[in-house]
């Protein structure tokens, strides 16, 4: 998946980039149906259609963080609805844990999202990404492939270890006050 | 004696178990030392930096480094074995995965440095002084490494060859790689040294383990009396078999602790705190959010259990609440 942002630098440019992971009973259905009724909501989801929102691996959600995502929204079906009679209860179960695991991180609570949305709810799918693009845009980006950029600093241009030269640099100027 | 290989060792960020395991070869070290030439092993031998430096680009067969890197140091230190050796093989779990000392990437430089210098509460230190980079001494100026940001695992700051597991590597393990090394038996680059299926497929227990778990409570070791015969998960224990890579002889829990993930993940893998983060949840009990936050609340650190040994290897290396980038709230 290319996550490139065309307009990275301008805070101005930057919009929030969800990724969604909609499970094909429910709430891709919804999705579908939001756009047949001609629903107008906010373009920032990349929405990715999997069987059942028991199928998603909690490697996914890390993963489009790691590649760029400001946001990762898992939309299933309501409890008791799962096709597969509970694939939905597992993903809320890791949902939760995942949550507590992504506070300990550091990662503020509105970048991670679970909503059950039936396939009549078209509505239900707007709302609810337009609310969570509102909240991302109030708290910026997450920007993980410039955070590892920027850690990656300390370990030198080109891959030459400037250290050496820093500590020398840093030893003159002590030198110097003496 | 010049026509044997020559080998190194070296260790960064770790607890010397590494070094120590060396010699829990017994007798079996006398054939090895027989076999090969040690150039450099700065806990036992006398070489120095200066010898490493003298030596010809890639004249060392292979160099076993075990231990995170977080100092300019270290990185200086791998750098200059890297160029001077064939093969690089990361040894044990820090070198891998980080380590334990990759917990410390759960708090920023500034949060580490404040605490151990300054509100400790076995510090003395209302001066505040903190270690300084440089300082004059008589005229001559004393350095110190630069304490980096973050922890990292080898193969984030140089290419790695191989990698030994565990934490620390087994001398079964150990003895099978150096002999593989003698023979030119190694496999592909990129390998790890030890078999790429989860601890479950050795484990004894593994007859035990129920075709469905609903675990409704987790029980931490100390705090339970743990059956020696059966599945640990099936006792609510959290045991990192399911996502770990076997090899070890399955070695805690037949001392009836549970796997704490030292051996990492197997190649199918990405992240390893994530994939026992699916397993757990999905093997726990609850349908509605109380009675699924109460089951999951009885695990008290996520983070310190998924992530023991990997924090640095996993797809988000660190906490991500740095105050000087971003608007991320604690909680």
């Amino acid at each position: 998946m290319n996550m490139q942002q065309p307009n990275s630098g301008e805070d101005a440019a930057w919009r929030p980039r969800i990724v969604a992971f909609f499970c094909n009973w429910c709430t891709y259905t919804a999705a579908d149906l939001a756009g047949v009724s001609r629903m107008k909501y906010a373009p920032n989801t990349r929405i990715v259609r999997v069987m059942c929102s028991g199928r998603i691996d909690p490697q996914f959600v890390l993963d489009a963080f790691r590649h760029g995502a400001d946001g990762v929204l898992i939309g299933g079906c309501h409890p008791g609805d799962c096709h597969y009679s509970e694939g939905n209860y597992k993903a809320l179960r890791r949902y939760h844990l995942l949550r507590r695991l992504l506070a300990d991180m550091g990662v503020a609570e509105q970048r991670f999202r679970l909503e059950w949305i039936s396939a009549s709810e078209g509505d239900k799918v707007k709302s609810v990404i337009d609310q969570m693009v509102a909240q991302l845009q109030e708290l910026g980006p997450l920007d993980l492939p410039g955070r590892r950029a920027d850690w990656d600093a300390e370990l030198g241009e080109n891959g030459e270890d400037d250290l050496t030269a820093g500590i020398a640099a840093e030893a003159a100027e002590e030198v110097s006050h003496v | 004696m010049s026509e044997k290989p020559k080998i190194g060792m070296y260790w960064c960020a770790s607890c010397g178990g590494c070094e120590e395991s060396v010699v829990d070869l017994a007798e079996g070290i006398l054939d090895v030392v027989a076999a090969v030439d040690i150039v450099f092993w700065p806990v036992a031998m006398d070489f120095k930096r200066a010898d490493i430096e003298a030596m010809p680009d890639g004249s060392i067969a292979a160099t076993f480094i075990n231990g995170a890197v977080r100092t300019s140091e270290q990185l200086e230190m791998v750098r200059l074995l890297r160029q001077k050796s064939a093969a690089v093989i990361a040894y044990g779990s820090c070198a891998q995965m980080g380590g334990i000392p990759g917990l410390a990437n759960q708090k920023d430089r500034e949060d580490i440095l404040r605490y151990v210098y300054e509100e400790s509460p076995t510090v003395e230190n209302a001066a505040q002084i903190r270690p300084q980079r440089t300082h004059g001494v008589n005229g001559a100026t004393a350095t110190l490494p630069s304490f980096h940001g973050n922890v990292r695992t080898l193969d984030q700051v140089i290419p790695v060859e191989y990698y030994l597991p565990g934490c620390p590597p087994t001398p079964r393990l150990l003895a099978a790689a150096v002999q593989a090394l003698l023979e030119g038996a190694l496999p592909a680059a990129g390998s790890v040294l030890a078999p790429d299926t989860a601890l479950c497929e050795e484990c004894p227990r593994r007859d035990s383990k129920p075709e469905e778990l609903h675990i409704d409570q987790f029980h931490r070791p100390h705090a339970v009396h743990i059956d020696a015969e059966r599945c640990l998960l099936a006792q609510g224990v959290v045991c990192m078999g399911p996502a770990t890579r076997g090899g070890c002889e399955a070695v805690c829990v037949q001392g009836n602790m549970p796997c704490t993930g030292c051996f990492g993940p197997t190649s199918r893998v990405k992240d390893q705190g994530a994939k026992m983060l699916s397993s757990l949840a999905a093997n726990s009990a609850g349908e509605e959010d109380a009675a699924i936050t109460g089951v999951l609340e009885s695990i008290p650190d996520p983070l310190g259990t998924l992530y023991r040994y990997g924090l640095p290897a996993s797809m988000l290396h660190r906490s991500l609440s740095d105050t000087n980038r971003s608007k991320e709230q604690s909680t």
